[in-house]
């Protein structure tokens, strides 16, 4: 299926494709025009259990992908690879020298400190040089983004799941990434915090950030992406533009290995 | 009125009218054990934490010499400071042998496993939560270390205070290296056992009350530092 004029596919797995580079000896930039994200056969095993088999997988700028698949199929395991911070066969190049990268996880990690303080750290580790009176416009502009503003000075372990996950996405906002990479961003949010978290990812994309995000919810992938990503057992099972992807006959075959009802 | 309950007596009257010398021991005590514990602190802190953040060839080795460490013998930790410190010792031109230095130093020696492999295990565990978000980040292994220490806080208050628990109970170490000299490196444990080989028992049940008020403060200490910032956290909620 095309994508960006190019056909992408799983690359057969087995382990003669594999190099033996990790992904930040591997990483590069490629230069101008290209993905933002480039993957050429980077498979990853644990032991003996193959998480990713040997796969090419670019990301274009400006696209949302959404990752899809059952558990267990590869999708955090992309995403991990894709963000360069799990070491992989094959190679990893970016399209800019210094690609500003941030991933939200599926639980997000937070400081036992509170929410401004969260904040002020990642921007922080992101760009120690940056003066301080710019991080701390940025905070603030990142946690009224989010609408958390007025919880600022409480401890970010404190928050509700919805407002922890919504501080995650102020975190990684603020540093104004090119790439942003979530892992399942509404898993285990009732629907009211999945909306809230939903507009904030629409309002990412619309400003020109591309988004690689994993999901179980088909209904979210339609809502949010452009692309989507079908992974099974660690390899690309199908890879199709949005519309594409929800009409093809292939995807309805597919249809019974999605959750049920989660289309709307 | 027995010779136990005449000296428990005696030595409830020394604590009620603060001795001087049983005030200055006890000043010594804290003076020497709080800054063995604060020099292990920065030291075991810091390399505890960064042992649990870095990876380096022959790790595991290092990680089992510091398990061994934390079952260190104070008499052997003593000894060997005594050594080094003697006038034939490498260290001997320092002339610090029988003085409270040598006491911290030994102290310190013997707080600092303590403190590095709990502080180890401390950050590990944190690192297993959070560890890949930081890297994710831009933290490398000195923010992520020093930024778990920070996230553990409270626990590193209690470990602390196990540390400090550990000196000022001990006495092999500050015997050989201090000399138990009268009113310059004379602790409470030292104290207790030469009343005690002398036969003067209510100066030793009096410092031994006191060590055991201090362990039990330091117990309570321990038990309370988590709970108070569970509370203070449930009262955000």
């Amino acid at each position: 299926m095309a994508v960006n004029g190019k056909r992408l596919r799983a690359v057969p797995g087995g382990d003669a494709a594999a190099g033996d580079a990790t992904s930040e000896a591997a990483s590069a930039a490629v230069g101008a025009g290209a993905p933002l994200v480039q993957l050429r056969g980077a498979g990853v095993s644990y032991g003996t259990v193959r998480a990713l088999a040997p796969i090419d997988f670019d990301v274009g700028r400006g696209e949302v992908i959404a990752l899809v698949g059952a558990n267990g199929s590869g999708k955090t395991t992309l995403l991990r690879v894709l963000h360069g911070v799990l070491g992989h066969e094959g190679t990893r190049r970016t399209g800019v020298a210094a690609l500003r990268q941030a991933m939200v996880f599926q639980r997000p990690f937070l400081l036992r400190l509170s929410v401004w303080s969260n904040l002020r750290i990642a921007l922080w580790l992101a760009e120690r040089a940056m003066p301080a009176e710019e991080r701390h416009a940025r905070a603030g502009q990142a946690l009224a983004r989010v609408g958390l503003d007025a919880l600022a000075a409480r401890p970010a372990r404190a928050l509700s799941g919805g407002e922890q996950q919504r501080l995650a996405l102020a975190r990684a906002w603020a540093t104004r990434p090119e790439l942003l990479l979530l892992d399942e961003p509404t898993a285990s949010l009732d629907p009211d915090a999945k909306t809230a978290v939903e507009k904030l990812l629409a309002g990412f994309a619309a400003d020109g950030t591309t988004i690689v995000f994993s999901t179980h919810d088909l209904g979210q992938a339609r809502r949010l992406a452009t692309r989507i990503v079908h992974l099974d057992a660690g390899r690309i099972d199908l890879d199709a533009p949005a519309r594409e992807f929800f009409d093809s006959a292939a995807a309805r075959r597919r249809d019974g290995l999605f959750a049920d009802g989660a289309l709307p | 009125m027995s010779a136990v309950g005449e000296a428990a007596s005696l030595a409830l009257d020394l604590i009620v009218h603060a001795d001087a010398a049983l005030v200055r021991t006890v000043a010594l005590s804290f003076a020497v054990s709080g800054t063995a514990c604060l020099c292990a602190a920065w030291l075991g802190l810091a390399g505890g934490a960064w042992l649990a953040a870095a990876r380096f060839p022959g790790q595991r080795a290092v990680l089992l010499v510091l398990d061994t460490l934390l079952a260190l013998p104070s008499v052997v930790v003593g000894l060997a400071v005594y050594l080094l410190l003697s006038r034939s010792g490498p260290l001997g031109d320092w002339g610090i042998l029988f003085t409270p230095t040598a006491m911290v130093i030994a102290q310190t020696i013997l707080a600092l496993p303590v403190i590095a492999a709990l502080a180890r295990q401390l950050v590990a565990d944190a690192l297993r939560e959070g560890g890949e978000q930081l890297r994710s980040l831009g933290a490398g292994t000195f923010a992520r270390a020093a930024l778990m220490l920070l996230h553990e806080r409270w626990a590193v208050v209690t470990l602390l205070l196990i540390a400090f628990g550990r000196a000022i109970a001990e006495v092999g170490a500050v015997m050989i290296v201090g000399g138990n000299i009268d009113g310059y490196t004379r602790v409470m444990t030292t104290t207790i056992a030469l009343e005690t080989s002398k036969g003067d028992l209510p100066l030793a049940l009096a410092l031994g009350i006191v060590l055991l008020a201090v362990v039990a403060l330091l117990n309570v200490l321990v038990a309370f530092v988590p709970r108070g910032h569970a509370v203070a956290v449930a009262e955000w909620r």
